[in-house]
């Protein structure tokens, strides 16, 4: 077996063994989205939002808003198991295989992103119970190829992060400082035009609206930007996102 | 291509204004088990981490397998393994998938693969843990299983860093022979560091002592016994009114470098105490002196380690840190 394939193979697996084998982390990192999504969910359920189609429920609108916070999050997941690695010494025995860097990169990255997308999934499921409703299975998928492309970009951040830091306090701190801007800026939780012009500009600086624009132009067929137009820029994104973390993380400290 | 399998010239680590390592030089020939003896702080595991690519030097030169550590990392970490002083497993893991994730990675192949594992399970005594997540494994197993792990891909070269801490004497033993036998049968060149002066004695083909980021002597441990000096030896009197007489015949034998007198004993200090046992024996017999007991006393390499730094390599507070360090071990998670 190529040994680059290995490694990413085995970073990938040992992220599936470790978030199987921590269901405390599991249920952490889902019972944010799933509160946000019950309380907004039935808060609002009878506000009109200006703009959104008549037929359209806020649950409907929201749930995709609720899927790409929780691809979001991976970043600080993928992010703090970097800096736990780097503190109990598993990074040294991942750094010194004669592996490249940009392999090790991915092999985490895969891991976080996949890790992510089975905590989106169990929302999903627990949406649908709530009332959700999926229009096409062809959109679901579609609304997966977004989901995973959020997460290659936020796990990547994370990364990045966590490469020139070294402090897990700091870490956290910073994360949290740029997590929830990103989330409420990315038009998650209302559409966009009720927001000022000025902060608009923002928003559009931001990937994940694209990403929430897509799962949503999948799953409710209700886009701004178009999902073709979206899928292209998370994709840009995405690629650039994994060359500058594969760039941090291979001048990364070990020790 | 150099003859030598580790190359190191004028290395120097700073780590702000304080020097870890200090300039040293040293090489270490295809086959050799080279051991750097040093106290606690001695700049042993920073050398180690340069030659292994973990982190970068100040400068300095430095080869493994004729390759720069620096310029060359991805060469140099094809031919090295290593087990690390301080920890390094995945405690989410079991001890069986550490070991199967460290050999898929080094690529070995699957068939290949259970059987180094089992045997390296079998060689640390570890068994009937493998299923275990490692994080219930004692400071002491997870000692084992990393030594298991450093020793499943058989590389050209294999770094130890203090690789015994902790663990019973069998073990150790135990251990010990093994990285010898891989010596002799993979002909795999082997740098350890140590402050376990027994272990290097009986390990190392060469040694270099090392203190306060300096070599401060380099050689086979029999070269460095013999350059401090002579043998002691010993000779206890019946009675203590001989000494005079015994002194008086002795001072003829040129071989005596020194000697001392303490209560009832005299100690001489000669090269080779085991070829003038005899004609100090006879002297004492002509002259009717009594002796109770003789003793012959090899220089050790505790006092090569006193003789060039002037104190003793602390073995008392050594193992009380090794405790702590066993302690932490076992209580991270
Ligand atoms: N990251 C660092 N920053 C600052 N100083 C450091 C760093 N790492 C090591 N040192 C210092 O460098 C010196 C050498 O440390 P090193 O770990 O190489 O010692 P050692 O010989 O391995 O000791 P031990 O037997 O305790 O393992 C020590 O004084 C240590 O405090
Ligand atoms: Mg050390």
């Amino acid at each position: 077996m190529n040994r680059e394939f290995a490694a990413i193979y085995v970073l990938w697996l040992r992220a599936l063994k470790r978030f199987i084998r921590s269901p405390s982390q599991i249920i952490g990192s889902v019972a944010m989205p799933l509160l946000f999504l019950i309380f907004l969910g039935l808060g609002f359920s009878n506000v009109k939002f200006p703009g959104l189609p008549s037929n359209l429920d806020y649950i409907d609108f929201l749930v995709p808003g609720i899927l790409g916070m929780s691809m979001l999050f991976a970043a600080t997941t993928a992010g703090i198991s970097l800096l736990w690695d780097r503190q109990f010494g598993f990074l040294k025995e991942v750094m010194v295989a004669p592996v490249s860097r940009l392999s090790i990169m991915l092999g985490r990255t895969l891991g976080g992103v996949t890790t992510a997308f089975i905590q989106s999934i169990m929302l999903i499921i627990f949406s649908i119970l709530i009332g959700f409703k999926i229009i096409s299975v062809l959109g679901l998928i579609a609304s997966f190829i977004f989901m995973l492309l959020i997460g290659l970009i936020f796990v990547s951040l994370g990364l990045i992060i966590a490469s020139v830091m070294s402090d897990i306090q700091g870490f956290g701190l910073i994360l949290n400082l740029l997590i929830f801007p990103l989330f409420f800026l990315s038009g998650a939780l209302y559409p966009l035009n009720v927001l000022p012009k000025y902060v608009r500009y923002i928003v559009y600086l931001n990937p994940l609206t694209y990403g929430i624009d897509g799962i949503r132009g999948a799953l409710i067929n209700f886009s701004i930007f178009g999902e073709t137009n979206d899928f292209i820029i998370l994709l840009i994104v995405a690629a650039a996102s994994l060359s500058i973390g594969a760039h941090a993380f291979s001048k990364a400290k070990i020790v | 291509m150099s003859k030598y399998t580790i190359e190191v010239s004028n290395l120097v680590k700073r780590y702000g204004n304080f020097e870890a390592v200090k300039g040293i030089s040293f090489n270490v020939n295809k086959g050799e088990i080279f051991g750097f003896l040093g106290p606690n702080g001695a700049g042993k595991t920073t050398t180690v981490h340069i030659l292994t690519t973990i982190i970068d030097k100040t400068s300095g030169d430095a080869y493994v397998c004729g390759y720069d550590v620096s310029k060359q990392k991805e060469k140099v970490r094809e031919n090295i393994g290593i087990v690390f002083q301080d920890p390094s497993l995945d405690d989410r893991l079991t001890g069986y998938e550490n070991l199967d994730f460290h050999a898929m990675i080094y690529g070995i192949n699957k068939e290949y693969r259970r059987k180094r594992i089992k045997e390296a399970l079998e060689m640390v005594e570890l068994e009937d843990k493998a299923d275990t997540l490692v994080m219930y494994y004692s400071g002491g197993m997870k000692r084992r299983l990393e030594i298991a792990r450093g020793l499943l891909n058989q590389p050209e070269v294999l770094f130890l860093d203090e690789p015994t801490v902790g663990l019973d004497v069998q073990t150790r033993r135990h251990i010990l022979d093994y990285i010898k036998a891989l010596r002799d049968r993979y002909k795999m060149t082997i740098f350890l560091t140590t402050h376990y002066i027994e272990e290097a004695d009986y390990l190392c083909d060469r040694i270099a002592i090392i203190d306060h980021g300096k070599i401060i002597a380099l050689d086979t441990p029999e070269n460095l016994k013999k350059s401090i000096g002579g043998d002691t030896l010993s000779l206890t009197l019946k009675h203590k009114s001989d000494i005079k007489i015994i002194l008086n015949a002795l001072s003829r034998l040129d071989v005596i470098e020194d000697v001392k007198v303490e209560n009832n004993s005299i100690y001489l200090i000669l090269k080779d105490a085991s070829s003038n046992i005899v004609d100090i024996m006879n002297i004492a017999y002509n002259k009717n002196v009594a002796i109770e007991k003789v003793e012959i006393r090899r220089p050790s390499l505790e006092d090569v380690f006193i003789h060039y730094t002037g104190r003793s390599i602390r073995e008392e507070e050594g193992s009380n840190l090794d405790r702590i360090r066993m302690r932490l071990r076992a209580g991270m998670r």
